[in-house]
C-alpha cells in the first residue's frame, strides 16, 4: 500500500478551497441566469444550469430595456468594445510615440516633459472628478467617444513600460541605423515598432481589459443611455429590476453581470502568457 | 539615459505632443481648477465666488462626516491589504509547490482579475440580495443576525469580502511570478540546510519575495483608496449612515449629489496629497531596489 503524502494533500486542498472561493460566485450567476424568474424567488440562487439560457440572453441582447427602454445589452456590449479597443490602441500609439522621443533623443526639455508625464500618476481621476467633468463639458465632448476614450489614454504607465523596453534596446543599432541614414521616423517603423511586437501585444490585452473595466469616467461621461458601456449600464438596469412593481428579473442581471465579465475574461484566459507577461512588467 | 541618440531640434516635440496636449488639457488644468476652487466659497446660486482661504478645509474635513470616512477608509484599506496580500500569498506559495494540475490552478485563480470592480460588486449585492441571496440566507441561518442594509458592520464586511475576492487575483499573479523569480539553486541549497519547510519559508522564501509584498502593499492600498468606488456605488453606496464611504465616494457623492464645489475639491486636494505621499514611498523603494 502506497504511503499518502498529507503534505500534498493539504497543498491541492488550500487550491481547491481557493478556486472554489474565486470561481463559484461567478458559476452561480451565470446558473442562475439561466432560470426563470419565478424559480429563482422561490427557490433562490442556483447551482446548476436551468433551460432558460436563450430565452433569458434574446431578451437581455435584443430586446430594448433600461430607464429610457432604448438600449439593449448588444448595443452596450459595442460601446464597451470602442472603449476596450479605442483605449488599448490609443495608449499603444501615444505612449510609444512619446516613450520613444525620450529615450532616443536629445532634446531640452526632455526631462521637464518625462516629469509632465508622471505627474498623471499623481492625479488619478478621482482627485479631479468634477473640474474633469466642467472640461469635458465646455469641450462638447460629453457622450462622446472621443471624450471618452482621449482623457484616459494620456497617463504615464504605458509610456514608462515602452520607456523601460526601449531602453533595453542596444546603443548599437542605433548607430548601424544612423550609419546607414535612417531617419527617425524610419528607424522607429521599420526597427523599433517590429522588435516591440511582443510588447505591444502584452499592453494591448492589458489595456483592453482595463479600458473595459472602466467604471468612474464613463458613469460621469454618459448621459444618454445608448452610450452606456455594459459595465456602467449593467447597475442602471439592475436598479429598475429592483425598484419596478413586477415580478424582478434577477435572471437577466445576472445575465448582464456574466456578458460584462465574458469578454475580458476570454482575452485574458485566451492570451493568458502575454497578460501575465505585461501585468508584472508593466507595473515594475 | 541612451548614450546614442538622435540629435533634432523638431521631432522630439512633435513625438511627445499628443501625450502632453492631452495631459495638459484633462490632467493638469482639471487638477488646477481643483486647487483653485478649494479655496472658493461659492453663493447658493453659482453666480459669485470669493476666496476664503482655507475655510473649505477646516469646515469639510474637521467634519463628522469626513472623519468618519477618513477613519473607514482607513481600517477598509488595512482590512483588505492585510486578507488579499495574505491570502494571494497562501495561494502562490501552494500553486508553485504542485507539479499536477499547475497550469489549471494557475488559470483558475487568476482569471477573476478580468472582472470590473462594480460588476464584482453587482455580484456580491446579488449574493447578499435579502429575497435571493444564499449567502443573506446562510448566514443569517447559523445565527448572526445579519443585515447589512442596517448594520453598520455587516455592511462592512460585504465591502470588505467583495474588495478581497477582487484584488486576490491580480496578488495571486504577482506572487506567483516573485516565487518564480527566485533561483532554483538558492532553494535547494536552502531544502540541504533546513528540513522544516515552514522555517524555511520565512527566513528565506519570504524575504527574497519582499520586494514584491512591499510594492503590492503600495498597490493595494492604492486600490483600497481608488477602485473600490466601483464596489462601494454597486453595493452599499455608503449606507448605512455612511459607515461603508469611502473618501473617494465621499468626494464623488458631495461634488455631484450635493453639489459642494467647494469642500469636495478641498477633499480632492487631500486626496492628491494622500497619492502623492503614496507615490512618493512607491518610487523611493524602487530606486533602493535598483542600487541594491
Amino acid at each position: 500500500m502506497k504511503k499518502i503524502d498529507w503534505n500534498l494533500v493539504s497543498t491541492h486542498t488550500i487550491l481547491i478551497i481557493g478556486v472554489i472561493f474565486m470561481s463559484l460566485p461567478v458559476w452561480v450567476a451565470f446558473a442562475t441566469s439561466t432560470h426563470a424568474p419565478e424559480t429563482i424567488l422561490r427557490d433562490g440562487l442556483q447551482f446548476w444550469p436551468g433551460g432558460h439560457f436563450f430565452k433569458t440572453y434574446n431578451e437581455v441582447l435584443f430586446v430594448e430595456g433600461g430607464v429610457m427602454k432604448k438600449v439593449t445589452a448588444m448595443a452596450m456590449l459595442k460601446n464597451s468594445l470602442i472603449l476596450g479597443i479605442g483605449f488599448a490602441i490609443g495608449k499603444v500609439i501615444i505612449s510609444m510615440l512619446a516613450a520613444y522621443a525620450i529615450v532616443f533623443f536629445r532634446f531640452r526639455l526632455a526631462l521637464p516633459l518625462f516629469w509632465i508625464i508622471f505627474m498623471t500618476l499623481l492625479l488619478p481621476l478621482e482627485v479631479r472628478i468634477i473640474p474633469s467633468y466642467e472640461v469635458m463639458a465646455g469641450l462638447n465632448l460629453l457622450d462622446t467617444h472621443t471624450g471618452l476614450i482621449l482623457p484616459l489614454i494620456a497617463s504615464a504607465t504605458g509610456t514608462f513600460f515602452f520607456r523601460q523596453f526601449f531602453m533595453s534596446i542596444p546603443d548599437e543599432l542605433l548607430e548601424a541605423a544612423r550609419l546607414d541614414g535612417a531617419t527617425p521616423w524610419r528607424f522607429f517603423v521599420d526597427i523599433l515598432v517590429p522588435l516591440s511586437k511582443t510588447m505591444i501585444a502584452a499592453i494591448l490585452i492589458i489595456m483592453f481589459v482595463v479600458g473595459w473595466n472602466q467604471y468612474l469616467w464613463p458613469l460621469i461621461m454618459t448621459t444618454k443611455e445608448e452610450n452606456y458601456t455594459l459595465v456602467i449600464g449593467i447597475k442602471q438596469i439592475y436598479q429598475v429590476l429592483a425598484d419596478g412593481g413586477q415580478l424582478p428579473q434577477y435572471q437577466k442581471a445576472f445575465a448582464l453581470t456574466i456578458l460584462a465579465t465574458l469578454p475580458p475574461v476570454l482575452v485574458v484566459l485566451v492570451f493568458q502568457n502575454w497578460f501575465v507577461k505585461g501585468l508584472v512588467e508593466s507595473e515594475k | 539615459m541612451k548614450r546614442v541618440q538622435f540629435e533634432h531640434s523638431t521631432i522630439p516635440y512633435m513625438f511627445v505632443a499628443p501625450q502632453i496636449l492631452i495631459i495638459a488639457v484633462f490632467f493638469l488644468w482639471p487638477a488646477g481648477q481643483a486647487v483653485y476652487q478649494s479655496f472658493l466659497l461659492e453663493d447658493a446660486f453659482g453666480l459669485s465666488s470669493r476666496f476664503v482661504w482655507f475655510k473649505n478645509y477646516t469646515d469639510t474635513i474637521w467634519s463628522p462626516s469626513w472623519l468618519q470616512a477618513a477613519w473607514f477608509t482607513m481600517i477598509f484599506s488595512t482590512l483588505v491589504t492585510f486578507l488579499s496580500l495574505g491570502l494571494a500569498l497562501l495561494l502562490a506559495v501552494k500553486a508553485n509547490q504542485v507539479i499536477h494540475a499547475a497550469r489549471t490552478y494557475k488559470t483558475t485563480l487568476m482569471w477573476a482579475y478580468a472582472i470590473a470592480p462594480p460588476v464584482a460588486g453587482l455580484m456580491g449585492n446579488l449574493m447578499f440580495h435579502p429575497l435571493i441571496g444564499d449567502l443573506y440566507k446562510f448566514l443569517n441561518a447559523i445565527g448572526w443576525n445579519f443585515d447589512h442594509k442596517l448594520d453598520s458592520f455587516d455592511a462592512g464586511f460585504v465591502v470588505v469580502l467583495i474588495s478581497v475576492w477582487k484584488q486576490t487575483s491580480v496578488n495571486f499573479i504577482f506572487f506567483l511570478s516573485g516565487l518564480q523569480g527566485i533561483p532554483k539553486s538558492v532553494i535547494e541549497a536552502a531544502t540541504l540546510d533546513c528540513r522544516n519547510a515552514t522555517r524555511r519559508f520565512w527566513s528565506i522564501t519570504f524575504p527574497l519575495l519582499a520586494p514584491t509584498t512591499f510594492f503590492l502593499m503600495v498597490t493595494n492600498i492604492t486600490y483600497a483608496f481608488f477602485e473600490t468606488f466601483g464596489i462601494i456605488d454597486t453595493t452599499t453606496r455608503g449606507a448605512p449612515g455612511g459607515a461603508t464611504t469611502t473618501l473617494v465616494f465621499k468626494v464623488f457623492q458631495d461634488g455631484f449629489r450635493g453639489a459642494d464645489l467647494g469642500g469636495s475639491s478641498a477633499q480632492s486636494v487631500v486626496l492628491m496629497i494622500i497619492v502623492l505621499t503614496l507615490t512618493v514611498i512607491q518610487f523611493r523603494f524602487i530606486e533602493r531596489k535598483v542600487h541594491y
